[in-house]
């Protein structure tokens, strides 16, 4: 017995040590996955830039560094990469969530800014950063009087892009109402070229017939946006709303999407639009990256026209605001010096100067000084001419927070003749709804 | 391995059971700390969170803020359109998958137990599939099946076939991932299935062939019954799996086109990656006592089947 009396007590004790031990270590651990706190050496400063992880994406941001870094020898950036779409917002969110986000990350501007609650998350930039960016912009990055974000990138346009050679060989002409662009996709499906390209192996690609329509819903009601905010207006029983939805689902009973329509993706349907085997692709001008990366001679010969509606006289361009680059709360000290320093550079005309070498510019800069150079593709002359003649209005998604996750959804199913224009602009008012009751909005 | 387990339960519900211990006081020779570490992580990791889903269910919350609003997150979930469509397609999933793994793994289970030529290979190559991750093998078939430019097709086309769009046909989509689901678990299921046939002393075998059984006769009357453990194993974790099902689905169509291939799960996913928290864990409150609700009598049943035996 005396023996075996000291055992128990001394593995009671190691017990007791091993289970003090792991206890914080169960509770540390969720929150220290995915922080990058690591300082850099030689006394600089290192800061972590979240962005997108395509090509494009990473490819600007490299470019970015590069020129800040050449200017700020002790700022290190490295880049962390984070996937588009949902997943991405996902991403976003709850990296903010739980104080892990990286010291700068760049996101949407608009509603989609104001839904990861800004003043708690964010730190408001003071006027040494914002100095320079447009006042048009700056709405779309602040809560109240406060702004938190530069702009990054260009704007650009929600709408057509086509086939310049196909329209000049058929004798066509940039359709500035709905029934011109029937007319010339007969015209075109008649020729044996598949006239509207459609790419749903990405889904957000078949919200364009929708979203690029704004403008001609804003100019049948210039309040839509705040009553479908008030929940007064709804796309199943306005009809200039539900246009979009009807030309969708007309395009695919028409027959005039291409073949692989279904499967293809962003790259299939620019290298068929840039071939001549499709000639018209409803996208974001911004796409125009994508087709110069699929052939990068096609910069001449694809054009960009607004989605036409009814009416030819307020023919005009859904506009996007560019994304912003932001500095959340819980970076400080140095970092969040060398972070405002990294977000007044990319505001700067020596920023635009760094996005222009790494992919051509989509539409106009929103920042003071910047210029767009004279090579700039035709898509992007384009677009910006639809700015210069002031001939364009914010997509929805700047005017009101209220957007349904399911849209893109809904419109793969009118596109591929599932479901009915009616009865998807119905199933998307009721898909909004969910969107403006976790909003807390009125009247919902 | 999965017949001892089912038959020692078994056994030790139409036997008393007596602990080996003794006196209950010392039941075992570790003192009761042990337990410690491992309920702390259980309870912080599993326990907690489970119960606080129970009550965030019932609030309208975001990051930072929840509002109570009673059920109104679950009037919510059924009155979403794609909901009862995905309640339907998880069912079907979860029959179709189950009921072909039983089938094939108990098949490819009897052939691989027999003496064929190169049966070590043939049971490696049955079972890799298990041992890719699912998101992988999702993506390579979604590559395979691409109406114009995959491998099946292109194969299809080589003997006349025009083949369809396994995974943009809306009617097709659903089938063609199940398809890659049973690909991919019935190495698994014929696992299972060898060691319960394996397990099927030789007597039986001898007994049946004395009274002059032929192979029909000897697989339904001994190895099919004898090996019921190892099917009712196969059922329940692939029906659990198939109403869970969730990583293959979401890799391959999310749930489209359209909604035409969403499951309950890749519904709960879109609802929280769409910052709709609430909404998001009543479904998952959903999903949680709907899986209960089938697969509890379903083992009920599958077990007291193996003690008729």
């Amino acid at each position: 017995m005396t023996r075996t009396a000291p055992h128990p007590r001394t593995t009671r004790a190691a017990a007791l040590v091993v289970a003090l031990a792991l206890a914080p270590l169960a509770a540390c651990s969720a929150g220290s996955l995915g922080s990058s706190s690591d300082e850099g050496g030689e006394g600089g400063t290192t800061i972590t830039w979240l962005t997108g992880s395509d090509e494009t994406a990473q490819a600007t941001a490299t470019s970015i560094v590069e020129a800040f870094e050449a200017a700020n020898p002790d700022i290190t950036v490295e880049l962390d990469g984070r996937p588009a779409g949902g997943e991405g917002d996902n991403l976003v969110k709850t990296r903010l969530q739980t104080g892990s986000m990286a010291d700068v990350f760049d996101y949407n501007s608009g509603s989609l800014f104001q839904q990861i609650a800004p003043e708690k998350n964010l730190a408001p930039l003071g006027e040494d950063v914002i100095g320079a960016v447009d006042d048009t912009y700056l709405p779309q990055v602040s809560v109240g009087d406060t702004a938190y974000g530069v702009p990054y990138g260009t704007a650009f346009g929600g709408g057509v892009m086509y086939n310049r050679d196909v329209y000049a060989q058929l004798g066509l002409q940039v359709p500035k109402t709905w029934a011109e662009f029937a007319s010339n996709a007969e015209a075109i499906k008649a020729a044996g070229i598949a006239p509207v390209v459609q790419t749903y192996g990405e889904t957000w690609t078949s919200q364009l017939f929708v979203l690029g329509d704004f403008h001609n819903v804003a100019a049948a009601n210039p309040e839509w946006a705040e009553q479908y905010t008030a929940n007064q207006a709804k796309y199943a029983t306005d009809p200039a709303a539900l246009a979009g939805f009807q030309h969708l689902q007309e395009a695919h009973e028409k027959g005039w999407q291409n073949a692989d329509f279904a499967s293809a993706k962003v790259e299939d349907g620019m290298r068929a639009l840039a071939a001549g085997e499709g000639a018209m692709y409803p996208i974001l001008s911004a796409n125009v990256t994508t087709l110069l990366s699929a052939d990068p001679d096609a910069g001449d010969r694809i054009g960009f026209f607004a989605l036409p509606g009814e009416d030819a006289a307020t023919n005009g361009l859904t506009a996007w605001y560019p994304n912003a680059v932001y500095v959340p709360k819980s970076t400080t000290g140095a970092k969040l010096e060398a972070a405002e320093k990294l977000a007044a550079f990319i505001a700067s005309p020596d920023g635009c100067e760094a996005q222009t070498q790494a992919a051509p510019p989509t539409g106009p800069y929103l920042v003071e000084g910047c210029e767009l150079p004279a090579d700039v593709p035709q898509v992007t002359k384009d677009v910006s001419a639809y700015f210069e003649a002031d001939a364009q209005s914010p997509a929805l998604e700047f005017l009101s927070p209220v957007k349904g996750p399911a849209l893109e959804q809904i419109t793969v199913e009118v596109g591929s003749g599932i479901r009915p224009a009616a009865d998807g602009a119905a199933l998307y008012d009721q898909d909004v709804e969910k969107q403006a009751q976790q909003l807390g909005l009125e009247g919902w | 391995m999965s017949t001892t387990i089912s038959s020692t339960a078994a056994r030790s519900r139409t036997r008393p059971a007596r602990t080996p211990g003794g006196s209950s006081r010392h039941r075992g020779p570790y003192p009761g700390w042990f337990y410690l570490p491992a309920a702390v992580i259980y309870g912080v990791l599993f326990i907690i969170p489970t119960l606080l889903s129970f009550y965030f269910a019932l609030t309208r919350w975001t990051i930072f803020d929840s509002e109570f609003i009673g059920l109104g997150n679950f009037a919510q979930f059924f009155s979403e359109p794609a909901l009862t469509k995905g309640f339907v397609n998880t069912f079907v999933y979860a029959v179709l998958t189950s009921g072909a793994k039983v089938v094939l793994g108990l098949g490819l289970g009897m052939l691989l137990t027999s003496q064929i030529v190169g049966r070590g290979y043939l049971r490696a190559v049955v079972f890799f599939p298990v041992l890719v991750s699912s998101v992988g093998v999702g993506i390579t078939f979604q590559v395979l099946m691409n109406p114009t430019k995959g491998a099946i097709n292109a194969a299809l086309g080589v003997i006349g076939i025009d083949g369809p769009g396994w995974l943009t046909n809306p009617d097709l989509a659903l089938f063609s991932v199940a398809m890659v689901d049973v690909w991919k678990g019935v190495g698994l299921a014929t696992l299972i299935y060898m060691a319960g046939i394996v397990s099927i002393p030789k007597e039986y075998y001898e007994a049946a062939k004395v009274d002059g059984a032929g192979s029909w006769t000897l697989f339904r009357n001994v190895i099919f019954p004898l090996s019921w453990p190892a099917t009712s194993t196969v059922v329940t974790l692939s029906l659990i799996g198939g109403l869970r099902s969730f990583d293959l689905i979401w890799a391959m169509t999310r749930g489209g086109p359209g909604f035409t291939s969403d499951v309950i799960a890749s519904v709960i996913y879109k609802q929280y990656q769409a910052g709709f928290y609430g909404l998001s864990t009543a479904g998952n409150v959903i999903l949680f006592v709907a899986v209960t609700a089938i697969v509890l009598p379903l083992t009920r049943f599958l077990a007291r089947k193996e003690v008729e035996l």
